[in-house]
């Protein structure tokens, strides 16, 4: 016959979760559901989106107390970042709309998107160190003064990621040419697309951080 | 019952590695990555406690003639007797390599990979292949670092905080000029393996617990060791951010922390503008929480082995949780403890002053649950229990120096003298490497299936307890006494000469305690291939890991995953048969659901009530 075996163990709060066995609260994720709420990509890519942002944030703050310090000019906006800007938004929109063309099923759609993402993401790279050559050629250097400092720190710290995404595309965009159907194809595009958006986003970021704020 | 077919469902297809390379040296089972991990910390421990020897040969012995260590280190000494700046580097090196290459190296990347995923009731971690490179980085880290102390200069100098401009000018001392390089590369690429490693412990943790098994339910160093990866990914990359800009200023003529004006060594310094107090506050800011990335995992490991061998239920496990959580929180808001002297407005001070001493108030909430899983307690004397109840005693010893220190009037005189040094080698140093401690003679025999020499254990205890506190306390008097950190003599001043029979006692102390750990490596690799077989349950533990088979197959589990029906610390439950009740024993047990309920391999050792009958 069936018996209890009693246990030490606080009942929880709230009531069980429906389909766990009798005595399981909520249950993991692991073993047990069919879908799971997030795909461990999901996680590990918001995860990684947090450390990118502490980085920065260690450089914010060290660019604002350097700022406040005597000895501070500023370095001209060289005007082909706004190129830069633009080229980098075209190319997240562009990535939505791949997106929306796999959900509605159009797999085609989703693979040209992401390789003119890629381009696109290439041509912002380029603009960006025409905006080096810019400085270079205008004089100011990496040690020329502090403001100029930061400038080519930051724009190199946001490059490499950015050029760390642009692998992220090219092997989203190789999965999603051997995958067949278009759910899966965009469960895999997913975690790409929320990282270059963010890419996008810490570009403005730095971008009002080093001229406009 | 019939295996749930959701369970068999979530049946991963591990591919099992065959040749011996891809098993054991470049492997993706995160049980070989934890074992390489802690394997390689204790190559490490060995050349950082080599390190500490000579430091106290030095101190204990000043004008000693090093015959024998100028073979080793050809630069580091002239005419036999030890130069200044290599008593600098060993200093600089010792704190590096303990700090970073030893204790976060085995406790998160060792005792992390291997037990969460077998805490969890996992097949492996999410990302088995980025967790390769996680343990692969290391290596070459260590590479780098040790290879610093044979370039021109020798190792770097500038201390374990490595504080500009001493740092980031490369003629300020020899070991400013390359091997303060090579320490920022290999902590940069040190770095960016811990990040690997968080990403992992944190997604693992979030997205692979097996069915019934709820954070509620999250055994506490599993806990641990999930907030242990939060506060490396939210602390990692502030160091990283700092590390790259010392790079430019070293390397690219930048002035991010070189102020204008300096003279060194007869030239001005090119530099203007910087700030080093700047790398100060980047610095601690990850410096703090690194302490308790540190004593989180060890404060877990404590946990689970007093509860086991306790044999009573954790006390107050969801305050365990919540003082894990805001021990966590508030290491972020008291890195400016470290810089009282350093010119800070004293009313900034006094709030981090504030926020130091609150921390004395979580800190105080586990030790005194610890305390009381032990009160009146049937408690098993094993090994990993002694140093457990060692971890406590440094705990608290070197915790009631952190509230001297957190004070701004007191730090004042305190500041960077043996005081300090006494302080958080207790509270941080050894309370940390008895967890260490602790958890390898516990989960021993999960790792080879063999189980450590307890007699050899408990002498390495006593030898290490005693040892500890014959080297360290001291040093508060030391401290006390005006004796500076990383002074090369106690003969260079005339106040400090008086010290010199303290030092004596110190460094025999010291040479104790290092020899002690020679019977632990003995012992641990004796017992790795003659140590008596252990079965997978050896201390009657309760959770998952005990479970499975020891050493655990690839995939850990066999056809099924374990399913959980309670809590980890079910121990001397009234009216259970046994004195434990493990996480896969059904509340409810059908007289068919004995093997057969999802448990698989995993086999009961309580049969309910009813069956006896």
């Amino acid at each position: 016959m069936a018996a209890r075996i009693p246990t030490l163990e606080k009942p929880p709060a709230p009531p069980r979760g429906p389909g766990g066995p009798a005595g399981d609260r909520g249950p993991g994720h692991g073993g047990e559901d069919a879908v799971a709420p997030a795909t461990p990509a999901k996680v590990f890519v918001w995860l990684f989106v947090g450390t990118v942002i502490v980085l920065f944030a260690a450089f914010t703050s060290t660019y604002l107390a350097r700022r406040g310090q005597p000895g501070w000019t500023e370095v001209p906006l060289p005007p082909v970042l706004w190129l830069s800007t633009v080229i980098l938004a075209v190319s997240s929109a562009v990535l939505e709309w791949a997106r929306r063309q796999g959900r509605a099923g159009r797999l085609d759609g989703l693979r040209r998107g992401l390789v003119l993402t890629t381009v696109l993401g290439i041509g912002f790279l380029a603009s960006q160190l025409v905006a080096w050559r810019q400085l270079v050629s205008a004089g100011l250097y990496l040690s020329t003064d502090p403001h100029s400092s930061f400038f080519y720190l930051l724009t190199g710290a946001h490059g490499l990621h950015l050029l760390g995404g642009l692998g992220a595309l090219l092997y989203t965009g190789w999965k999603v040419h051997q995958i067949r159907q278009s759910a899966p194809a965009v469960a895999f595009t997913d975690p790409t697309a929320t990282y270059w958006h963010f890419l996008g986003i810490l570009w403005v970021y730095l971008f009002g951080l080093l001229f406009w704020l | 019952m019939a295996v749930k077919p959701e369970v068999a469902h979530a049946e991963h297809e591990h591919e099992h590695p065959r040749s011996f390379w891809k098993k054991y040296v470049f492997s993706q089972d995160h049980k070989i990555i934890g074992i390489q991990y802690l394997m390689t910390s204790f190559f490490m421990a060995l050349v950082g406690g080599f390190l500490a020897m000579l430091i106290r040969m030095q101190l204990g012995f000043p004008g000693l003639k090093f015959y024998w260590a100028q073979w080793l280190f050809p630069n580091g000494f002239s005419g036999d007797q030890m130069k200044p700046d290599f008593y600098l580097a060993m200093v600089t090196m010792h704190g590096t390599i303990m700090i970073f290459f030893v204790l976060t190296t085995a406790l998160s990347g060792g005792f992390g990979n291997l037990l969460i995923p077998l805490q969890i009731g996992a097949r492996d971690m999410a990302f088995p292949w980025l967790n390769m490179m996680s343990y692969w980085l290391y290596p070459p880290a260590i590479l780098i670092l040790l290879a610093s102390f044979f370039v021109t200069g020798g190792a770097a100098s500038a201390g374990w905080t490595s504080y500009p401009p001493l740092s980031a000018l490369r003629n300020a001392v020899p070991g400013s000029l390359y091997g303060q390089t090579l320490w920022l590369i290999s902590l940069a690429l040190l770095i960016v393996a811990f990040l690997f490693g968080s990403l992992n412990y944190i997604t693992t943790v979030l997205q692979l617990r097996t069915r019934g098994m709820s954070m509620s339910r999250l055994p506490l160093l599993t806990w641990a060791q999930f907030i242990t990866a939060i506060l490396m990914l939210l602390s990692f990359p502030v160091l990283l951010a700092a590390a790259i800009m010392m790079l430019f200023d070293r390397h690219l003529g930048t002035s991010f922390f070189i102020p204008g004006g300096l003279i060194v060594g007869g030239q001005p310094v090119p530099h203007s503008g910087g700030d080093p107090i700047l790398w100060q506050h980047l610095f601690w800011f990850l410096g703090h929480p690194e302490v308790y990335v540190l004593i989180l995992p060890p404060m877990g490991i404590v946990s689970e082995v007093l509860s086991t061998n306790g044999r009573k239920p954790i006390f107050g496990y969801f305050f365990m949780i919540g003082s894990l959580a805001s021990i966590a929180f508030l290491s972020f808001l008291v890195w400016g403890h470290h810089m009282f002297t350093s010119g800070m407005d004293p009313l900034l001070g006094t709030a981090f002053m504030t926020t130091t001493l609150v921390i004395a108030v979580p800190s105080a909430i586990k030790t005194f649950n610890w305390l009381a899983t032990l009160w009146r307690a049937k408690i098993r004397y094993t090994t990993a229990t002694m140093f457990a109840v060692g971890f406590i005693s440094l705990f608290v010893t070197g915790g009631l120096t952190g509230i001297f220190l957190a004070s701004p009037a007191i730090d004042i005189h305190f500041q960077d003298t043996f005081f300090v040094v006494a302080h958080f080698h207790f509270v941080m140093a050894s309370a940390a490497l008895f967890g260490l401690f602790a958890g390898s003679y516990h989960w021993f025999p999960k790792m080879f299936g063999r189980l450590m020499n307890e007699r050899l254990g408990k002498i390495h205890f006593w030898l290490t307890f005693i040892g500890v506190y014959a080297t360290f306390f001291p040093m508060h008097f030391a401290g006390t006494a005006g004796m500076m950190r990383r002074i090369f003599s106690t003969q260079m001043y005339q106040f400090l000469q008086p010290l010199a029979g303290l030092n004596i006692f110190i460094s025999i102390a010291g040479f104790m305690l290092g020899i002690a750990q020679l019977l632990f490596a003995y012992n641990f690799i004796y017992s790795a291939f003659r140590g008596p077989k252990a079965g997978s349950n050896p201390w009657q533990a309760n959770t998952l890991e005990w479970q499975a088979p020891s050493p655990p197959p690839h995939g850990n589990w066999g056809a099924t995953l374990p399913v959980v029906h309670r809590w980890p610390y079910d121990y001397s439950v009234p009216g259970a048969e046994q004195d434990f009740l493990p996480q896969t024993a059904p509340e409810q047990a059908a007289p068919t659901a004995l093997g057969a309920d999802g448990a698989g391999s995993a086999s009961l050792q309580v049969k309910p009530r009813g069956e006896e009958a």
